[in-house]
């Protein structure tokens, strides 16, 4: 019964040995969430279709830890987005602001839209009007078919 | 005869946006810095550590700052461009050794030849974040007030020294 007893302690004490309280992925979490949340909007111009977030870019990396760096001497989102495009251009931002020269990008695929659901609607507004032997099967072969 | 056009001249279109697609480079992404000041630096050379130079030094002048590494591919296929551009003309052209080691810097210059007036040493890319450079080489064209003009991303070809460069430095330099 002893022998159990010290082997019972023996396996639970072990446990502890091997646990081991998770390591923080980096020094600050707070910053670090707030600098990837921020990365995330922007392009990476090495690769372009990624954002410094995911990058493995050489640039990449040290943009987030320039994000980091600003982010510690209390700068704010606004602050760095500005030096990011005072540097590489609107063209870093995955929502470039808008004006003049984005405004097709803004307001096209809108546009596109209603121009497409405006024509589906006269399409189908002057169907409706049609008698029903329009809707007839064509003969097979009707030389008449051809306007 | 109408609804046999209508496709057609919608394939057209389509067409023509796709061909615009093709020709254009997402590579050359304008830089907001052109018509702005330079941005400001000071650092050593890469010849000569005791040796500074900052931005101001250069005002009055009309220069090149050309981007290079001794670890980049481009750069070595651009540099004979370079050599012999700068051969013969009284050129203030500065290098900006990005990101890279002295030593390895240094005997990249003695093996391919040494065009730039003075190649700043920029071990970190600090210069380098502030202009902007995210692709080297890169040139740039800066004039007499200290503002860039023109800025070329990638190896120089000799059309762009031909058709931009040298035109600029001549109106530049009048």
């Amino acid at each position: 019964m002893r022998r159990w007893l010290i082997s019972a302690f023996l396996c639970l004490i072990s446990g502890w040995s091997l646990a081991q309280t998770a390591r923080p992925v980096a020094e600050d979490p707070v910053l670090e969430a707030r600098m990837l949340a921020l990365a995330t909007e922007l392009r990476c111009l090495v690769c372009q279709n990624q954002t410094i977030a995911d990058s493995h870019a050489e640039l990449a990396i040290d943009l987030r830890q320039q994000i980091r760096d600003q982010l510690r001497q209390g700068r704010d989102e606004t602050q760095i987005r500005a030096f990011m495009t005072d540097r590489y251009g609107d063209f870093v931002l995955y929502r470039p602001p808008v004006s003049e020269r984005t405004a097709l990008l803004w307001f096209g695929p809108g546009m596109l839209l209603v121009l497409g659901l405006a024509s589906l609607i006269f399409i189908l507004r002057r169907r409706s009007r049609l008698g029903a032997e329009a809707f007839d099967p064509d003969e097979a072969d009707d030389p008449a078919r051809t306007p | 005869m109408k609804r046999v056009l209508i496709p057609l001249v919608l394939f057209i279109a389509l067409a023509v946006f796709l061909a615009l697609g093709l020709k254009l480079d997402p590579r050359e992404v304008p830089s907001p810095l052109i018509g702005k000041p330079a941005p400001d630096f000071k650092t050593e050379t890469l010849a000569d550590p005791s040796r500074v130079i900052q931005r101001d030094d250069l005002r009055g002048k009309v220069w090149i700052l050309n981007v290079w590494a001794s670890w980049c591919g481009a750069c070595r296929d651009e540099h004979p461009l370079l050599v012999d551009f700068a051969r013969g003309r009284s050129l203030t052209l500065i290098g900006l050794n990005y990101k890279d080691e002295r030593s390895a810097g240094d005997a990249w210059l003695a093996r391919f030849g040494n065009p730039y007036t003075d190649s700043l040493f920029d071990p970190q890319g600090r210069i380098g974040l502030d202009y902007g450079v995210y692709g080297v080489p890169e040139t740039f064209v800066i004039d007499r007030q200290g503002v860039v003009r023109y800025k070329h991303i990638g190896a120089l070809t000799p059309e762009a020294l031909k058709t931009k460069v040298e035109p600029l430095l001549a109106q530049l330099s009048k």
